[in-house]
């Protein structure tokens, strides 16, 4: 799929900008680069859904991150600094770890793939009967994993509760 | 399989992020690009591409009677995952980025190595 | 923090209801068509934020709006779990489990009243996506919450 590769090859340039630009808005600009361009892929790979969600969800990032450089600063003053070799050390380790697992696993799906895979099948098959939506997905996340999107809800809760005791206001000790 | 290469190489780029920039709001960007990388991942595997067939997303209301009907449709599963997974790496990020805004509150700058000369 | 030029204010006011109510349409058909709640409460919540962005706030309106979202969020949860307990009860003994689907016969495939309790859910985690990002955003773009002179 050639589309695919030159999105993906757009997002690594756009992602390298992001991390070494020195000005932070730029840096947080190139990021909303990624994300959309994620969403393009998302279409291409044929999930309506998860496109809808990443863009509005990749609109609200880059909002929430341009209000906390607007009120600080914009400048990366760190850029430039010589690396520390325990840094790079560690790096390494994970990355060679995350390599490694992440080829087991993708070789374990890609055998599997033609042959495996019956409880999408059955999702697919027998979703309207079963549930009555005909979004599968929705059949998905509402019906027979539901207590997953629970612990979704309880965790995006938990963000929102850490969001409002971290940013709470000062004279409230009295 | 040349794909799955080039998301990996999106994923070493947010942990490059996360593990050496000395920037609060770096690291928050390596942990979105991380996560927009695993998602994307996530569909990928989820799109098993037979040549010759014709894949379209999984709202219908009759399914066509073939043997394998994941060649036909995508893989609604990794899609229900990466829905909600989506939703929070945003709420986790809002939080990185409320912690960053009090900690430059108190000290006055993002710089990770200035924190920690501080010490308490 | 202040309002915006009349040109932002104008396009915002045209626009701001349009993405409300698309919102609202995505959530509603969850079950139907692409979206859900999850995309339906965030479109929500980009509405309200762009009103807020172009209009301009003052520090009261902040705070109450920061209270309300809380309480809509709260309630969103509750919602979501007593549909869910919902379907532990209204069976009889033993036939109901968390998360049952309540009635997914009732209503012909296909049409808005379809699909048991999965657009009540969708209603639920709507109000709850849409009030959490909303009170994040109050909370991290609020100029009198941190910076206190």
């Amino acid at each position: 799929m050639p589309e695919l590769i030159i999105l993906l090859l757009f997002m690594v340039a756009a992602g390298i900008v992001a991390v070494e630009i020195k000005d932070l808005l730029a840096s947080v600009i190139a990021l909303g680069a990624v994300g959309f361009t994620v969403a393009i892929g998302f279409i291409v790979l044929q999930a309506p859904d998860l496109a809808i969600v990443q863009i509005v969800i990749e609109i609200l990032a880059v909002v929430f991150f341009v209000a906390v450089i607007l009120k600080t600063t914009h400048v990366d003053s760190t850029i430039g600094r010589p690396y520390k070799g325990a840094d790079i050390f560690t790096f390494i380790i994970f990355g060679v770890f995350a390599l490694a697992f992440l080829y087991v696993g993708v070789r374990f799906l890609l055998i599997n793939s033609s042959a495996g895979f019956e409880i999408a099948q059955h999702y697919i098959k027998h979703g309207l009967t079963e549930t009555g939506a005909v979004n599968r997905v929705a059949a998905v996340i509402l019906d027979y994993r539901a207590l997953d999107t629970l612990g979704e809800a309880t965790v995006l809760f938990t963000a929102v509760i850490g969001v409002l005791a971290v940013l709470r206001l000062e004279g409230r000790k009295k | 399989m040349l794909i799955l290469g080039i998301s990996l190489v999106l994923i070493l780029i947010g942990l490059y992020a996360i593990i050496t920039k000395r920037n609060m709001i770096k690291v928050a960007v390596g942990f979105a690009l991380m996560e927009y990388a695993v998602n994307f991942l996530f569909a990928i595997i989820g799109f098993h591409k037979v040549p010759g067939m014709k894949i379209i997303p999984p709202i219908l209301m009759e399914v066509k009677t073939t043997a394998n009907v994941l060649s036909s449709y995508s893989d609604p599963v990794p899609q229900a995952l990466v829905l909600t997974s989506i939703v929070i790496g945003l709420g986790v990020t809002a939080f990185m980025l409320s912690l960053a805004l009090r900690i430059y509150n108190r000290i006055g700058s993002f710089d990770l190595d200035e924190i920690k000369r501080l010490k308490g | 923090m202040s309002g915006m030029t009349p040109i932002v204010k104008v396009i915002a006011r045209t626009v701001a209801g349009f993405i409300f109510v698309y919102g609202c349409y995505i959530i509603l058909y969850g079950h139907l068509s692409p979206g859900g709640g999850f995309a339906g409460g965030a479109i929500v919540a980009a509405g309200l934020i762009l009103s807020r962005l172009a209009f301009g706030t003052s520090a009261a309106q902040e705070r109450s709006t920061s209270i309300s979202s809380s309480i809509f969020e709260s309630s969103g949860g509750i919602l979501f779990l007593l549909v869910a307990v919902l379907g532990l009860v209204i069976f009889a003994q033993g036939a109901g489990f968390f998360f049952k689907n309540l009635f997914p016969e009732f209503g012909k495939g296909g049409t808005l009243v379809s699909a048991g309790s999965i657009p009540l859910s969708n209603i639920a985690i709507g109000i709850k996506v849409g009030a959490a990002m909303l009170s994040i955003f109050v909370v991290l773009a609020s100029t009198k919450y941190i910076f206190k002179e």
